[in-house]
């Protein structure tokens, strides 16, 4: 109970809403997509034999907040470290990691500066995009690029391949409007559009940018405002996955040939919707925190293309 | 007592003598004092704070020359971004605030440029 502040936040939180805060994680679930069909196939503990597999394999890790020093978790430096000791340990190194945004909490050089370091012990290449905390510079964003930018477009955005998978990496956290959502704006939508245009359809396809493309819970702002259009423009492709960070919990749906995932944090739980007051920080007992945080591994198989997303939490 | 005269000389330097300052010159340096700090807590009516992602009060109406200030309680920062780009706060971190002088009358609409959903309004008459 080290972790719980002075704050009156863990009042709301009775019996009941803690249940279903653990429904909603879902915690460790694995999860393959055959024809865009999910199997559940276990709980974490006997995921051991799907890791095994041979495939194509990248993480998404999301929501470091470097710099977050508040209740909800003291140390988001020390539980970054624990899950880049995951990923040191793995047996199978990862191909990339993707970084679905909020790698700062303040957008602080000295932030950037401690996560470069952490992440960069992985010796593993990642993929940025920004989160809302990560262009909160006085320049609003240019710590970012500075960073992270070389090669991309606008925001941050930017497209690559790899083992015949074609990535997508948006930005939907830069000009956001009074009363909306997250937003991607014409000049990107229109970017998207010239990107897959010569794309065959039979392209596997994983987009990722920080807030969830989809409404997910529109009084909490988890959502984009003209995500739709990016969505519809992938729609032809038989195989998208969209990946997203933000909402500090598991979130998944599959619609048609469109699987959606949003990872765990590394740093500190969010409310499952509508579950509290607001989006904020959830305090949580300190000997729970780990198993409300984590990082996803994903696995493109050749072939026949199924693909496994496996959320690892740091507990 | 020297310290609170000051600030009921704050309070009335900032603020147009209402009743209550008014009458706190004329009881006496002690009624006067308590009064001087009713003034003061006056002045937190021009203060919208920031919790559980929403603005507090998310209308306020303030006379032309008011100076309003944003506090944010919140874990997560915040910051305040006039819909028509008059003013634009830095991120607002846990307690931090952001002050703005409204010199001419209208009404102001503004929201949190990190979580847009937040919105409030402030009416300058």
């Amino acid at each position: 109970m080290a972790n719980e502040g002075p704050d009156d936040r863990k009042k709301g939180l009775g019996r009941r809403e803690v249940l279903e805060c653990m429904v909603w994680a879902g915690t460790g679930v694995l999860w393959t997509i055959t024809g865009g069909v999910p199997h559940s196939v276990g709980l974490i503990g006997e995921a051991a034999a799907a890791e095994s597999v041979k495939g194509f394999t990248f993480l998404q890790m999301s929501d470091s907040h470097i710099g977050f020093d508040k209740a909800a978790n003291p140390d988001a430096l020390g539980t970054l470290r624990e899950a880049v000791a995951k990923v040191k340990a793995m047996p199978n190194k990862p191909s990339f990691i993707v970084h679905t945004g909020d790698i700062t909490h303040l957008s602080k050089p000295a932030e950037f500066d401690n996560a470069d370091k952490v992440f960069g012990e992985t010796g593993v290449q990642i993929h940025w995009v920004p989160g809302e905390h990560d262009i909160i510079d006085e320049d609003r964003g240019k710590a970012y690029l500075e960073r992270y930018g070389k090669g991309s477009k606008g925001a941050g955005w930017y497209s690559y391949d790899d083992h015949g998978v074609h990535f997508i990496g948006l930005v939907n956290v830069v000009d956001l409007k009074g009363g909306g959502l997250g937003n991607l704006g014409a000049e990107q939508l229109a970017w998207l559009e010239a990107d897959l245009k010569d794309k065959s359809a039979s392209t596997p396809i994983v987009v990722f940018s920080h807030i969830p493309l989809y409404v997910l819970y529109k009084d909490w702002g988890w959502g984009t405002e003209d995500g739709q259009r990016a969505l519809d423009m992938l729609k032809r492709f038989g195989s998208v996955t969209v990946l997203n960070g933000h909402i500090h919990q598991l979130a998944q749906k599959v619609e048609g040939n469109m699987t959606f995932h949003t990872a765990l944090s590394t740093a500190f739980p969010q409310p499952a919707p509508g579950s509290a007051p607001s989006p904020g920080p959830m305090v949580v007992p300190a000997d729970q925190l780990r198993s409300k945080l984590g990082l996803s591994t994903v696995t493109v198989m050749q072939g026949n293309k199924p693909l496994a997303i496996i959320d690892k939490t740091l507990a | 007592m020297q310290i609170l005269m000051n600030q009921l000389r704050l309070a009335t330097a900032r603020f147009t003598p209402g009743r209550a300052v008014v009458a706190a010159m004329l009881v006496g340096p002690v009624a006067g004092a308590l009064l001087a700090f009713a003034a003061v807590a006056a002045q937190e009516e021009n203060v919208v704070t920031i919790d559980n992602f929403t603005f507090t009060a998310p209308e306020l109406t303030v006379a032309v020359g008011t100076t309003v200030k944003w506090v944010n309680h919140d874990d997560i920062p915040h910051n305040v971004v006039n819909k028509d780009k008059l003013f634009r706060s830095k991120a607002l971190d846990t307690d931090d605030s952001y002050s703005f002088t409204f010199a001419s009358a209208g009404t102001y609409d503004y929201f949190c440029g990190l979580h847009p959903h937040m919105q409030g309004k402030i009416i300058v008459k």
